[in-house]
Protein backbone atom coordinates (compact mmCIF):
# COMPACT_ATOMS: atom_id res chain seq x y z
CA UNK A 1 0.00 0.00 0.00
CA UNK A 2 3.12 2.01 0.34
CA UNK A 3 4.27 3.49 -3.07
CA UNK A 4 8.07 4.31 -4.01
CA UNK A 5 7.44 8.33 -2.80
CA UNK A 6 6.13 7.01 0.81
CA UNK A 7 8.77 4.96 1.06
CA UNK A 8 11.26 7.66 0.53
CA UNK A 9 10.02 10.48 2.60
CA UNK A 10 9.22 7.53 5.74
CA UNK A 11 13.29 6.81 5.10
CA UNK A 12 14.12 10.30 5.05
CA UNK A 13 12.25 11.67 8.13
CA UNK A 14 11.76 8.43 10.19
CA UNK A 15 14.93 6.07 8.97
CA UNK A 16 12.37 3.55 8.01
CA UNK A 17 12.76 0.99 5.69
CA UNK A 18 9.88 -1.03 6.32
CA UNK A 19 7.19 -0.73 9.10
CA UNK A 20 8.55 -0.59 11.76
CA UNK A 21 8.65 -3.55 14.57
CA UNK A 22 7.29 -1.54 17.28
CA UNK A 23 4.30 0.52 17.80
CA UNK A 24 3.55 2.76 14.97
CA UNK A 25 0.81 5.33 13.47
CA UNK A 26 1.66 6.28 10.42
CA UNK A 27 -0.30 9.11 8.75
CA UNK A 28 -0.32 10.32 5.13
CA UNK A 29 -2.27 12.99 3.34
CA UNK A 30 -4.46 14.23 6.30
CA UNK A 31 -5.20 10.83 7.89
CA UNK A 32 -4.27 7.87 9.29
CA UNK A 33 -3.33 5.06 7.77
CA UNK A 34 -1.51 2.46 9.33
CA UNK A 35 -1.27 1.73 13.24
CA UNK A 36 -0.12 -0.90 15.48
CA UNK A 37 -0.41 -1.04 19.19
CA UNK A 38 2.41 -3.23 21.01
CA UNK A 39 1.77 -4.36 24.72
CA UNK A 40 2.35 -1.71 27.24
CA UNK A 41 2.01 0.93 23.91
CA UNK A 42 -1.55 1.37 23.08
CA UNK A 43 -2.08 4.22 20.38
CA UNK A 44 -5.87 4.99 19.40
CA UNK A 45 -7.33 7.92 17.73
CA UNK A 46 -7.36 11.02 19.60
CA UNK A 47 -11.15 11.82 20.04
CA UNK A 48 -12.83 15.15 18.95
CA UNK A 49 -9.83 16.32 16.68
CA UNK A 50 -7.31 14.50 14.47
CA UNK A 51 -4.28 13.02 15.79
CA UNK A 52 -3.78 9.74 18.27
CA UNK A 53 -2.96 9.58 21.54
CA UNK A 54 -0.13 7.30 23.21
CA UNK A 55 0.09 5.88 26.24
CA UNK A 56 2.50 3.63 27.72
CA UNK A 57 2.66 1.76 30.48
CA UNK A 58 4.76 2.45 33.42
CA UNK A 59 8.28 0.34 33.32
CA UNK A 60 7.67 -1.05 29.20
CA UNK A 61 10.28 -0.57 26.85
CA UNK A 62 9.97 0.20 23.32
CA UNK A 63 10.03 2.35 19.99
CA UNK A 64 6.76 4.02 18.62
CA UNK A 65 7.28 5.77 14.96
CA UNK A 66 4.42 8.02 14.26
CA UNK A 67 5.80 9.80 10.95
CA UNK A 68 3.23 11.87 8.86
CA UNK A 69 3.74 12.33 5.07
CA UNK A 70 2.36 14.65 2.31
CA UNK A 71 2.71 13.98 -0.81
CA UNK A 72 -0.07 16.53 -2.14
CA UNK A 73 0.05 20.26 -2.96
CA UNK A 74 -2.71 22.09 -1.04
CA UNK A 75 -3.08 20.53 2.25
CA UNK A 76 -3.10 21.82 5.39
CA UNK A 77 -2.78 19.38 7.84
CA UNK A 78 -3.35 19.61 11.78
CA UNK A 79 -2.48 17.22 13.83
CA UNK A 80 -2.90 16.87 17.96
CA UNK A 81 -0.84 14.12 18.97
CA UNK A 82 -1.17 12.97 23.50
CA UNK A 83 1.79 11.09 24.36
CA UNK A 84 2.35 9.72 27.84
CA UNK A 85 5.27 8.04 28.90
CA UNK A 86 4.27 5.75 31.99
CA UNK A 87 7.33 5.81 34.85
CA UNK A 88 9.72 4.12 34.68
CA UNK A 89 9.46 3.26 30.74
CA UNK A 90 12.21 3.67 28.77
CA UNK A 91 10.86 4.57 24.85
CA UNK A 92 12.44 5.86 21.62
CA UNK A 93 9.31 8.30 20.66
CA UNK A 94 10.45 8.59 16.25
CA UNK A 95 8.25 11.52 14.86
CA UNK A 96 8.45 14.12 12.12
CA UNK A 97 7.20 14.89 8.65
CA UNK A 98 7.95 14.77 4.95
CA UNK A 99 5.96 17.03 2.41
CA UNK A 100 6.32 16.02 -1.21
CA UNK A 101 4.63 18.90 -2.53
CA UNK A 102 4.39 18.08 -6.60
CA UNK A 103 2.57 21.40 -7.67
CA UNK A 104 1.61 25.15 -7.03
CA UNK A 105 -0.33 25.27 -3.84
CA UNK A 106 1.00 25.88 -0.13
CA UNK A 107 1.59 21.99 1.81
CA UNK A 108 1.55 22.80 5.43
CA UNK A 109 1.54 20.38 8.40
CA UNK A 110 0.92 21.41 12.27
CA UNK A 111 2.23 19.07 14.12
CA UNK A 112 1.51 19.67 17.95
CA UNK A 113 2.27 17.39 20.52
CA UNK A 114 1.93 17.36 24.69
CA UNK A 115 4.08 14.99 26.15
CA UNK A 116 4.21 13.67 29.28
CA UNK A 117 7.37 11.92 30.72
CA UNK A 118 6.10 10.22 34.02
CA UNK A 119 8.49 9.66 37.21
CA UNK A 120 12.04 8.24 36.68
CA UNK A 121 10.76 7.25 32.30
CA UNK A 122 13.34 8.19 29.85
CA UNK A 123 12.24 9.72 26.29
CA UNK A 124 14.54 9.74 23.88
CA UNK A 125 12.30 12.08 20.98
CA UNK A 126 13.54 12.33 17.59
CA UNK A 127 11.99 14.58 15.31
CA UNK A 128 12.79 15.25 11.89
CA UNK A 129 11.81 17.22 8.87
CA UNK A 130 12.25 16.81 5.09
CA UNK A 131 10.40 18.93 1.91
CA UNK A 132 10.81 18.14 -1.83
CA UNK A 133 8.87 18.30 -5.00
CA UNK A 134 8.92 20.18 -8.17
CA UNK A 135 6.62 22.34 -7.94
CA UNK A 136 6.16 26.21 -6.84
CA UNK A 137 3.96 25.55 -3.75
CA UNK A 138 5.75 26.31 -0.63
CA UNK A 139 6.44 23.43 1.71
CA UNK A 140 5.66 24.64 5.37
CA UNK A 141 6.41 22.94 8.77
CA UNK A 142 5.21 24.24 12.22
CA UNK A 143 5.52 21.62 14.99
CA UNK A 144 4.82 22.86 18.59
CA UNK A 145 6.18 20.40 21.13
CA UNK A 146 5.13 21.08 25.23
CA UNK A 147 6.44 18.60 27.07
CA UNK A 148 6.27 17.70 30.85
CA UNK A 149 9.03 15.69 32.39
CA UNK A 150 8.43 14.89 36.24
CA UNK A 151 10.58 14.42 39.07
CA UNK A 152 13.57 12.27 38.17
CA UNK A 153 12.39 11.32 34.22
CA UNK A 154 14.91 12.68 31.20
CA UNK A 155 13.84 13.53 28.16
CA UNK A 156 16.70 13.55 24.81
CA UNK A 157 14.94 15.93 22.04
CA UNK A 158 16.61 15.47 18.69
CA UNK A 159 15.14 17.76 16.11
CA UNK A 160 16.55 17.99 13.15
CA UNK A 161 15.69 19.75 9.31
CA UNK A 162 18.21 19.93 6.97
CA UNK A 163 16.44 20.06 3.18
CA UNK A 164 13.74 21.76 1.54
CA UNK A 165 11.29 23.01 4.06
CA UNK A 166 10.17 26.65 3.14
CA UNK A 167 8.94 27.69 6.01
CA UNK A 168 8.85 26.90 10.07
CA UNK A 169 7.85 27.95 13.16
CA UNK A 170 8.81 25.73 16.01
CA UNK A 171 7.54 26.00 19.04
CA UNK A 172 9.70 23.52 22.24
CA UNK A 173 8.15 23.84 25.47
CA UNK A 174 9.36 21.95 28.37
CA UNK A 175 8.47 22.08 32.30
CA UNK A 176 11.17 19.99 33.85
CA UNK A 177 10.76 18.90 37.75
CA UNK A 178 12.70 18.57 40.67
CA UNK A 179 15.83 16.02 39.73
CA UNK A 180 14.44 15.86 35.63
CA UNK A 181 16.86 16.54 33.15
CA UNK A 182 16.42 17.89 29.32
CA UNK A 183 18.48 17.32 26.48
CA UNK A 184 17.68 19.10 23.79
CA UNK A 185 19.78 19.07 20.45
CA UNK A 186 18.62 21.25 17.67
CA UNK A 187 19.98 20.89 13.92
CA UNK A 188 18.48 23.39 11.31
CA UNK A 189 20.04 24.24 8.11
CA UNK A 190 17.95 26.80 5.63
CA UNK A 191 18.79 28.02 1.86
CA UNK A 192 17.43 29.89 -0.82
CA UNK A 193 14.82 32.40 0.19
CA UNK A 194 13.86 29.62 3.02
CA UNK A 195 12.25 30.83 6.77
CA UNK A 196 12.91 29.11 10.03
CA UNK A 197 12.19 30.53 13.11
CA UNK A 198 12.71 28.45 16.32
CA UNK A 199 11.28 29.44 19.97
CA UNK A 200 12.25 26.89 22.88
CA UNK A 201 10.98 27.83 26.41
CA UNK A 202 12.48 25.67 29.10
CA UNK A 203 10.92 25.84 32.90
CA UNK A 204 13.11 24.45 35.45
CA UNK A 205 10.50 23.99 38.09
CA UNK A 206 12.21 21.76 40.56
CA UNK A 207 15.42 22.03 42.58
CA UNK A 208 17.96 20.09 40.48
CA UNK A 209 15.99 20.11 37.26
CA UNK A 210 18.81 20.51 34.78
CA UNK A 211 18.47 21.41 31.19
CA UNK A 212 21.15 21.46 28.05
CA UNK A 213 20.18 22.95 24.89
CA UNK A 214 22.47 22.60 21.72
CA UNK A 215 21.43 24.12 18.84
CA UNK A 216 23.75 24.27 15.81
CA UNK A 217 22.51 25.90 12.49
CA UNK A 218 23.51 26.73 9.01
CA UNK A 219 22.01 29.92 7.24
CA UNK A 220 23.27 29.66 3.24
CA UNK A 221 21.77 32.35 0.27
CA UNK A 222 19.55 34.64 1.00
CA UNK A 223 17.76 31.89 3.93
CA UNK A 224 16.84 33.66 7.29
CA UNK A 225 16.72 32.08 10.95
CA UNK A 226 15.19 33.48 13.83
CA UNK A 227 16.21 31.49 17.18
CA UNK A 228 14.22 32.71 20.95
CA UNK A 229 15.68 30.57 23.56
CA UNK A 230 13.61 31.16 27.11
CA UNK A 231 15.15 29.59 30.04
CA UNK A 232 13.93 30.29 33.27
CA UNK A 233 14.54 28.54 36.66
CA UNK A 234 12.06 28.43 39.49
CA UNK A 235 14.02 26.00 41.51
CA UNK A 236 17.47 25.37 42.07
CA UNK A 237 18.30 24.41 38.70
CA UNK A 238 20.95 24.26 36.16
CA UNK A 239 20.69 25.42 32.37
CA UNK A 240 22.74 26.24 29.71
CA UNK A 241 22.04 27.29 26.10
CA UNK A 242 24.55 26.68 23.55
CA UNK A 243 23.38 28.34 20.17
CA UNK A 244 25.92 28.43 17.13
CA UNK A 245 25.24 29.71 13.75
CA UNK A 246 27.44 29.55 10.97
CA UNK A 247 26.29 32.00 8.28
CA UNK A 248 26.63 32.77 4.40
CA UNK A 249 26.09 34.43 1.09
CA UNK A 250 23.38 36.47 1.74
CA UNK A 251 21.87 35.27 4.82
CA UNK A 252 20.71 36.47 7.84
CA UNK A 253 20.42 35.11 11.26
CA UNK A 254 18.85 36.47 14.77
CA UNK A 255 19.57 35.04 18.34
CA UNK A 256 17.44 36.32 21.17
CA UNK A 257 18.73 34.79 24.31
CA UNK A 258 16.71 35.14 27.71
CA UNK A 259 17.70 33.42 31.10
CA UNK A 260 15.22 34.01 33.78
CA UNK A 261 16.27 33.52 37.60
CA UNK A 262 13.77 33.34 39.96
CA UNK A 263 15.84 31.44 42.57
CA UNK A 264 18.97 32.79 43.77
CA UNK A 265 20.63 28.82 43.40
CA UNK A 266 20.14 28.94 40.24
CA UNK A 267 22.74 28.58 37.61
CA UNK A 268 21.77 29.85 33.84
CA UNK A 269 24.36 30.12 31.00
CA UNK A 270 24.08 31.03 27.68
CA UNK A 271 26.03 31.44 24.71
CA UNK A 272 24.96 32.57 21.18
CA UNK A 273 27.76 32.82 18.66
CA UNK A 274 26.85 33.70 14.79
CA UNK A 275 29.78 33.91 12.52
CA UNK A 276 31.14 32.83 8.46
CA UNK A 277 33.19 29.38 8.16
CA UNK A 278 37.08 30.39 9.56
CA UNK A 279 39.44 30.96 7.21
CA UNK A 280 41.40 28.63 8.92
CA UNK A 281 39.36 25.73 9.38
CA UNK A 282 39.08 25.94 5.35
CA UNK A 283 42.70 26.30 4.70
CA UNK A 284 43.51 23.37 7.11
CA UNK A 285 41.11 21.26 4.96
CA UNK A 286 42.36 22.63 1.41
CA UNK A 287 46.08 22.45 2.77
CA UNK A 288 44.84 18.45 2.72
CA UNK A 289 43.48 18.35 -0.83
CA UNK A 290 39.94 19.31 -0.25
CA UNK A 291 38.40 22.11 -2.68
CA UNK A 292 37.25 24.77 -1.28
CA UNK A 293 33.55 23.44 -1.87
CA UNK A 294 34.61 20.54 -0.15
CA UNK A 295 36.33 21.84 2.49
CA UNK A 296 32.61 23.96 3.35
CA UNK A 297 30.29 20.84 2.89
CA UNK A 298 32.91 18.45 5.37
CA UNK A 299 32.50 21.76 7.92
CA UNK A 300 28.93 22.37 7.85
CA UNK A 301 28.52 18.21 7.83
CA UNK A 302 30.58 17.98 10.87
CA UNK A 303 28.85 21.42 12.46
CA UNK A 304 25.49 19.80 11.86
CA UNK A 305 26.24 16.06 12.69
CA UNK A 306 24.97 14.10 15.98
CA UNK A 307 28.33 13.70 17.12
CA UNK A 308 28.36 17.47 17.92
CA UNK A 309 27.67 17.94 21.98
CA UNK A 310 26.71 14.75 22.55
CA UNK A 311 26.06 13.79 26.20
CA UNK A 312 23.67 11.57 27.92
CA UNK A 313 21.59 11.71 31.01
CA UNK B 1 64.32 20.20 -5.81
CA UNK B 2 61.79 23.36 -5.18
CA UNK B 3 63.23 26.77 -5.62
CA UNK B 4 61.56 29.77 -4.72
CA UNK B 5 62.95 32.40 -6.95
CA UNK B 6 62.87 36.52 -4.99
CA UNK B 7 59.57 35.96 -3.70
CA UNK B 8 58.16 38.94 -1.44
CA UNK B 9 54.74 38.60 0.41
CA UNK B 10 53.07 41.42 1.45
CA UNK B 11 49.36 41.25 3.13
CA UNK B 12 46.58 42.82 0.24
CA UNK B 13 49.30 41.52 -2.24
CA UNK B 14 50.55 44.77 -3.17
CA UNK B 15 54.06 45.61 -2.69
CA UNK B 16 54.08 49.43 -2.53
CA UNK B 17 53.30 51.15 0.42
CA UNK B 18 52.61 47.83 2.18
CA UNK B 19 54.74 46.12 4.73
CA UNK B 20 56.48 43.48 3.10
CA UNK B 21 56.41 40.15 5.53
CA UNK B 22 58.75 37.93 2.94
CA UNK B 23 61.48 39.66 1.28
CA UNK B 24 63.35 38.39 -1.91
CA UNK B 25 63.43 35.06 -0.95
CA UNK B 26 65.51 33.00 -2.87
CA UNK B 27 65.64 29.16 -1.56
CA UNK B 28 66.34 26.06 -2.88
CA UNK B 29 65.29 22.86 -1.04
CA UNK B 30 66.98 19.56 -2.44
CA UNK B 31 64.89 15.91 -1.91
CA UNK B 32 66.31 14.01 0.26
CA UNK B 33 67.26 16.90 2.55
CA UNK B 34 65.92 17.50 6.01
CA UNK B 35 65.92 21.44 6.64
CA UNK B 36 65.61 23.55 9.79
CA UNK B 37 63.79 26.75 9.17
CA UNK B 38 64.64 29.06 12.54
CA UNK B 39 64.80 32.55 13.39
CA UNK B 40 63.42 35.44 15.83
CA UNK B 41 59.09 35.54 16.55
CA UNK B 42 57.88 37.91 13.76
CA UNK B 43 60.56 37.08 11.58
CA UNK B 44 58.21 35.37 8.89
CA UNK B 45 59.06 31.60 9.50
CA UNK B 46 55.35 30.90 9.17
CA UNK B 47 54.81 33.07 6.51
CA UNK B 48 57.14 31.26 3.92
CA UNK B 49 55.93 27.94 5.11
CA UNK B 50 52.42 28.90 4.14
CA UNK B 51 53.89 30.55 0.57
CA UNK B 52 54.98 27.68 0.21
CA UNK B 53 51.99 25.62 0.98
CA UNK B 54 49.98 27.49 -1.78
CA UNK B 55 47.84 29.23 1.29
CA UNK B 56 49.27 32.91 0.87
CA UNK B 57 49.93 34.15 -2.81
CA UNK B 58 53.37 35.79 -3.19
CA UNK B 59 53.03 39.44 -3.80
CA UNK B 60 56.31 38.77 -6.79
CA UNK B 61 58.47 35.93 -7.49
CA UNK B 62 58.16 32.32 -8.47
CA UNK B 63 57.88 29.06 -6.66
CA UNK B 64 59.14 25.78 -8.97
CA UNK B 65 58.70 22.49 -8.51
CA UNK B 66 61.23 19.91 -10.30
CA UNK B 67 61.40 23.32 -13.03
CA UNK B 68 57.39 23.61 -13.01
CA UNK B 69 55.92 27.11 -12.31
CA UNK B 70 53.07 26.53 -9.50
CA UNK B 71 52.90 30.01 -8.35
CA UNK B 72 50.10 30.40 -9.18
CA UNK B 73 48.61 26.58 -7.67
CA UNK B 74 45.94 26.78 -4.57
CA UNK B 75 46.74 24.66 -1.23
CA UNK B 76 44.84 22.23 -2.55
CA UNK B 77 46.10 22.22 -5.58
CA UNK B 78 49.90 21.59 -3.84
CA UNK B 79 48.28 18.71 -1.66
CA UNK B 80 47.85 16.75 -4.51
CA UNK B 81 51.29 17.51 -5.45
CA UNK B 82 52.72 16.16 -2.72
CA UNK B 83 52.60 19.38 -0.05
CA UNK B 84 51.75 19.06 3.37
CA UNK B 85 51.99 21.15 6.17
CA UNK B 86 51.30 20.70 9.84
CA UNK B 87 50.11 24.18 11.30
CA UNK B 88 51.51 25.73 14.38
CA UNK B 89 47.91 26.27 15.95
CA UNK B 90 46.16 23.76 14.43
CA UNK B 91 42.15 25.16 13.91
CA UNK B 92 39.31 23.45 15.89
CA UNK B 93 36.38 22.08 14.00
CA UNK B 94 32.95 21.61 15.93
CA UNK B 95 31.47 18.11 15.06
CA UNK B 96 34.54 16.84 13.05
CA UNK B 97 35.97 13.65 14.55
CA UNK B 98 39.74 12.72 14.66
CA UNK B 99 39.24 9.95 12.07
CA UNK B 100 37.08 12.33 9.99
CA UNK B 101 40.40 14.35 9.39
CA UNK B 102 42.98 11.28 9.28
CA UNK B 103 40.08 10.23 6.81
CA UNK B 104 40.79 13.02 4.81
CA UNK B 105 44.30 13.38 4.92
CA UNK B 106 45.06 10.15 3.98
CA UNK B 107 42.35 9.91 1.34
CA UNK B 108 39.63 7.98 2.74
CA UNK B 109 41.69 5.23 4.35
CA UNK B 110 41.47 5.13 7.93
CA UNK B 111 43.19 2.57 8.64
CA UNK B 112 46.12 4.54 7.52
CA UNK B 113 45.70 7.10 10.09
CA UNK B 114 45.70 4.85 13.04
CA UNK B 115 49.52 3.61 12.85
CA UNK B 116 50.23 7.77 13.04
CA UNK B 117 48.14 8.08 15.95
CA UNK B 118 50.06 5.61 17.48
CA UNK B 119 53.45 6.91 16.48
CA UNK B 120 52.95 9.88 18.22
CA UNK B 121 51.06 8.59 21.86
CA UNK B 122 47.87 8.55 21.24
CA UNK B 123 45.74 5.41 21.39
CA UNK B 124 43.27 5.25 18.50
CA UNK B 125 40.66 3.14 20.32
CA UNK B 126 40.97 6.85 22.75
CA UNK B 127 41.35 9.06 19.86
CA UNK B 128 40.01 8.16 16.94
CA UNK B 129 36.07 9.02 17.73
CA UNK B 130 37.12 12.36 20.31
CA UNK B 131 36.11 15.79 18.24
CA UNK B 132 38.53 18.34 16.91
CA UNK B 133 37.04 20.86 19.05
CA UNK B 134 38.34 22.84 22.36
CA UNK B 135 38.07 19.88 24.23
CA UNK B 136 41.21 18.46 23.25
CA UNK B 137 44.37 19.78 25.21
CA UNK B 138 46.71 21.90 23.39
CA UNK B 139 49.47 18.96 23.11
CA UNK B 140 46.47 16.61 22.03
CA UNK B 141 45.36 19.40 19.13
CA UNK B 142 49.24 19.48 18.05
CA UNK B 143 49.56 15.36 18.00
CA UNK B 144 46.67 14.93 16.20
CA UNK B 145 47.88 17.75 13.39
CA UNK B 146 51.34 15.59 12.96
CA UNK B 147 49.21 12.12 12.93
CA UNK B 148 47.87 14.07 10.26
CA UNK B 149 50.64 14.91 7.95
CA UNK B 150 52.07 11.42 8.72
CA UNK B 151 48.63 9.96 7.47
CA UNK B 152 48.85 12.11 4.15
CA UNK B 153 52.09 11.28 3.70
CA UNK B 154 53.45 13.95 1.87
CA UNK B 155 56.62 14.31 0.05
CA UNK B 156 57.05 18.24 0.91
CA UNK B 157 56.52 18.37 4.01
CA UNK B 158 56.62 21.39 6.78
CA UNK B 159 55.93 20.84 10.25
CA UNK B 160 55.84 24.09 12.14
CA UNK B 161 57.07 24.00 15.60
CA UNK B 162 55.94 20.72 15.92
CA UNK B 163 57.26 20.63 19.32
CA UNK B 164 54.94 23.54 20.76
CA UNK B 165 52.67 22.39 23.47
CA UNK B 166 53.86 19.31 23.30
CA UNK B 167 55.37 17.58 26.41
CA UNK B 168 59.17 16.30 26.95
CA UNK B 169 58.51 12.41 26.62
CA UNK B 170 56.33 12.86 23.52
CA UNK B 171 59.00 15.32 22.05
CA UNK B 172 61.86 12.60 21.97
CA UNK B 173 58.91 10.30 20.23
CA UNK B 174 58.02 13.52 18.29
CA UNK B 175 61.80 14.13 16.74
CA UNK B 176 62.28 10.33 16.06
CA UNK B 177 58.93 10.10 14.03
CA UNK B 178 59.92 12.82 11.89
CA UNK B 179 63.47 11.52 11.46
CA UNK B 180 62.32 8.00 10.88
CA UNK B 181 59.85 8.90 8.42
CA UNK B 182 62.08 11.52 6.13
CA UNK B 183 62.90 9.08 2.64
CA UNK B 184 65.36 9.96 -0.03
CA UNK B 185 62.57 11.18 -2.19
CA UNK B 186 61.10 13.82 0.61
CA UNK B 187 61.49 17.01 1.06
CA UNK B 188 60.98 17.89 5.23
CA UNK B 189 61.13 21.03 6.44
CA UNK B 190 60.65 21.95 10.29
CA UNK B 191 60.19 25.09 11.80
CA UNK B 192 62.00 25.13 15.18
CA UNK B 193 63.85 26.84 17.65
CA UNK B 194 65.12 23.33 19.27
CA UNK B 195 68.51 22.29 19.34
CA UNK B 196 67.35 18.80 19.30
CA UNK B 197 65.62 19.82 15.95
CA UNK B 198 68.85 21.57 14.71
CA UNK B 199 70.77 17.84 15.31
CA UNK B 200 68.42 16.15 13.07
CA UNK B 201 68.47 17.87 9.84
CA UNK B 202 71.18 18.62 7.23
CA UNK B 203 70.64 22.34 6.68
CA UNK B 204 69.62 25.05 8.57
CA UNK B 205 67.84 28.37 7.43
CA UNK B 206 68.02 31.51 9.13
CA UNK B 207 65.25 33.85 8.42
CA UNK B 208 64.84 37.44 10.13
CA UNK B 209 62.96 40.55 9.10
CA UNK B 210 61.79 38.71 6.32
CA UNK B 211 64.79 37.78 4.76
CA UNK B 212 67.18 34.63 4.80
CA UNK B 213 69.76 36.05 6.60
CA UNK B 214 72.28 32.50 6.71
CA UNK B 215 71.63 28.85 5.18
CA UNK B 216 73.60 26.01 4.38
CA UNK B 217 74.99 22.86 6.57
CA UNK B 218 73.77 22.26 10.25
CA UNK B 219 77.77 22.06 11.83
CA UNK B 220 78.80 25.69 9.62
CA UNK B 221 75.73 27.08 10.77
CA UNK B 222 74.46 26.25 14.09
CA UNK B 223 77.42 27.53 16.06
CA UNK B 224 77.33 30.64 14.10
CA UNK B 225 73.74 30.89 14.80
CA UNK B 226 73.86 30.34 18.68
CA UNK B 227 76.77 32.98 17.98
CA UNK B 228 75.16 36.13 16.12
CA UNK B 229 71.91 35.42 16.16
CA UNK B 230 70.57 37.12 19.29
CA UNK B 231 72.62 40.22 17.86
CA UNK B 232 71.17 40.14 13.96
CA UNK B 233 67.58 39.97 16.07
CA UNK B 234 68.61 43.29 17.90
CA UNK B 235 69.62 44.75 15.04
CA UNK B 236 66.41 44.11 13.54
CA UNK B 237 64.45 44.72 16.39
CA UNK B 238 61.99 48.02 16.29
CA UNK B 239 63.40 48.39 19.61
CA UNK B 240 67.08 48.83 18.82
CA UNK B 241 68.60 52.00 20.74
CA UNK B 242 65.96 52.25 23.28
CA UNK B 243 68.01 52.25 26.95
CA UNK B 244 65.81 48.89 27.85
CA UNK B 245 66.96 46.61 25.31
CA UNK B 246 70.48 45.38 26.19
CA UNK B 247 72.35 42.58 24.35
CA UNK B 248 71.91 39.12 25.83
CA UNK B 249 75.16 37.52 24.65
Amino acid sequence: MWNALDRKLLKEIADLHALPTGAFNIRKDGEGVERRSRPGIEITSGKGQPGVNVVVKPGVKGTVHIPVIITRSGLADVVYNHIEIGAGAEITLVAGCGIHNPGGELSRHDGIHEIIVRSGARLYYKEKHYGEGKGSGQRVLNPKTSMLIERDAYAELELLQVRGVDDTLRITEAQVEEGGLVNMFERLLTDGTQNATSEVEIKLIGDDSRARIISRSVARDSSRQVFKFRLIAHGRGRGHVECDSIIMDRAAVRSIPEVWAENSRAELVHEAAIGKIAGEQLVKLMSLGLTQEEAEETIIGGFLSRTGGDSNG
Amino acid sequence: MLSLESVTYAPGGHRNGKIEILKDINLKLEFGKMYALTGPNGGGKSTLARVIMGIYPPTSGRILLEGEDITGLAANERARLGFGYAFQAPPTFKGLKVIDLLEIASRRNPQEGCQPLRQIGLCPEEYLQRELDGRLSGGEAKRVEIATIMAQDPRIRIFDEPEAGIDLWSFDRLVKLIADSHRPEKITMIISHQEKIMRLVNEIILIAGGEICLQGERDQVWPQIKETMLCDCLEKCPLKGEEDVECPR
